[in-house]
């Protein structure tokens, strides 16, 4: 088990977001987390990420806590073992593609020069090389996903947190990007949670995880007693 | 005897769930049959008639009572309980996941809430919710595959959007089932 958790609970004020979550992910696993709006679905991927501290419960990270670790504890396990990708607006936009790219080796304290050759190199494998020196303002919405994606796999993350990652593309263009995702997810054995509400976009998980009012939805579809009104 | 077996379309079993609620005539069947599943083309008479006299013939229904001036129009027809268990076993089978299924389930999921109750459309609902995700899955794995050809790629596209527009559907409807949660039988 790559990553835990164990009875997560997170409230925003008086709402109630994740109300008791526990699930594992086995190391290489894709797991798509689906449910309708509002169930809690980014509350838990930004609690796994270490993002966001539960209220209560546990994270784990090949078994060691991070829901307790400090916040530039946290900062820095983002910086290397895991990426992050958001369905937009994570590209520094004053920066260039290769340069947003490098950003995450740079703070980790790659040199400048051998920050961008990786860079370039992961442009090149999600097919937007030619897009290095170009400002995110200056390419499109599928293309920029793609160098937010390379941005998030530079550092060669054991675990991608992809939330509604393909959210804001057509449907050709959110194909290229997850085609992309879960290709080099399986090559580099990574482990991968995708939040999605797509069902189209699910299909390209292993396994799927469906919330309801902050709480996984055993039947896979089907209701929580709230739900059924019983 | 025509080999057809009554029971193979989705008309026949609508009609056989209609009938769940007690004996009707055939104009009353049709009328039924259009207000639930609405379409393009409302169901025809004769097709009605038709299917009325293989379900008899099968079995599956019987002629109750007949008004004096005879003919089928004025015959009452009762499902009998060879014909309920054959309306079960059609809601509970699982639908092959493939395009353009959406009409069979919307008649199995109108007539599962008609005679049966929310539990059992939920049952169903989330039954063939899986066989669709499963689906859904292999077809996203053959059009990833390394070096899937185009006329593959394009192949599983047509699948998998259609898929994912049943999906849609049969998530809304739980939701829906889910929500009106002991007022559904009409
Ligand atoms: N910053 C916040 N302040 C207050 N309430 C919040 C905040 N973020 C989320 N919530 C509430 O917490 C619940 C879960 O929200 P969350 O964003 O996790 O849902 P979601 O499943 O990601 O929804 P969506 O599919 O719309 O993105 C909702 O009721 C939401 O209104
Ligand atoms: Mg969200």
């Amino acid at each position: 088990m790559i990553l835990q958790a164990r009875g997560l609970v997170r409230s925003y004020g008086a709402t109630p977001a994740l109300r008791g979550v526990t699930l594992g992910l086995a190391e290489g696993e894709i797991l798509a987390v689906t449910g309708p709006s509002g169930c809690g679905k980014s509350t838990l991927i930004h609690c796994l990420a270490g993002i966001l501290r539960p209220d209560a419960g546990e994270v784990l990270y090949l078994g060691q806590r991070v829901d307790t670790l400090s916040e530039a504890a946290r900062s820095k396990l983002r910086r290397g073992a895991f990426g992050v990708l958001f369905q937009f607006g994570q590209l520094v936009a004053e920066l260039t593609a290769a340069e947003n790219v490098a950003l995450p080796l740079m703070l980790a304290g790659t040199g400048r020069r051998e920050a961008r050759t990786a860079a370039l190199s992961w442009l090149e494998r999600l097919g937007v090389a030619e897009l290095a020196d170009q400002r995110p303002g200056e390419v499109s919405g599928g293309q920029q996903q793609r160098v937010a994606l390379a941005r998030a796999l530079v550092t060669e993350p054991r675990v991608l947190f992809a939330d509604e990652p393909t959210g804001a593309l057509d449907t050709l263009a959110g194909e290229q990007v997850l085609g992309h995702l879960v290709r080099l997810a399986r090559e580099q054995g990574t482990t991968v949670v995708l939040v999605t509400h797509e069902p189209r976009i699910a299909g390209y998980a292993d396994r799927e995880l469906t919330l309801r009012d902050g709480v996984i939805d055993a039947t896979g579809m089907g209701l929580t007693d709230k739900a059924v009104g019983a | 005897m025509s080999a057809t077996p009554a029971a193979g379309s989705t008309t026949a079993h609508v009609l056989l769930g209609l009938l769940a609620a007690g004996p009707r005539h055939g104009y009353e069947l049709k009328r039924a049959h259009d207000e639930r599943l609405p379409r393009a083309k409302p169901l025809a008479y004769g097709q009605v008639y038709a299917t009325l006299g293989r379900l008899q013939r099968d079995g599956l229904v019987t002629a109750v009572g007949q008004d004096q001036a005879g003919g089928p129009e004025r015959t009452s027809y009762a499902l009998t309980p060879a014909g309920r268990a054959q309306l079960d076993s059609w809601l509970e089978r699982i639908e092959t996941p493939a395009p353009y299924v959406t009409s069979t389930l919307l008649a199995k999921v109108a007539v599962a809430l008609l005679v049966a109750d929310a539990d059992k459309a939920r049952t169903y609902l989330v039954a063939q919710r899986r066989a669709h995700v499963e689906r859904l899955r292999e077809l996203t794995a053959v059009k990833t595959a390394p070096g899937a050809d185009l006329g593959a790629v394009i192949a599983a596209d047509f699948a998998i959007v259609h898929l994912d527009a049943d999906l849609r559907w049969l998530q809304t409807t739980l939701e829906r089932v889910a929500n009106t949660h002991g007022e559904v039988r009409s």
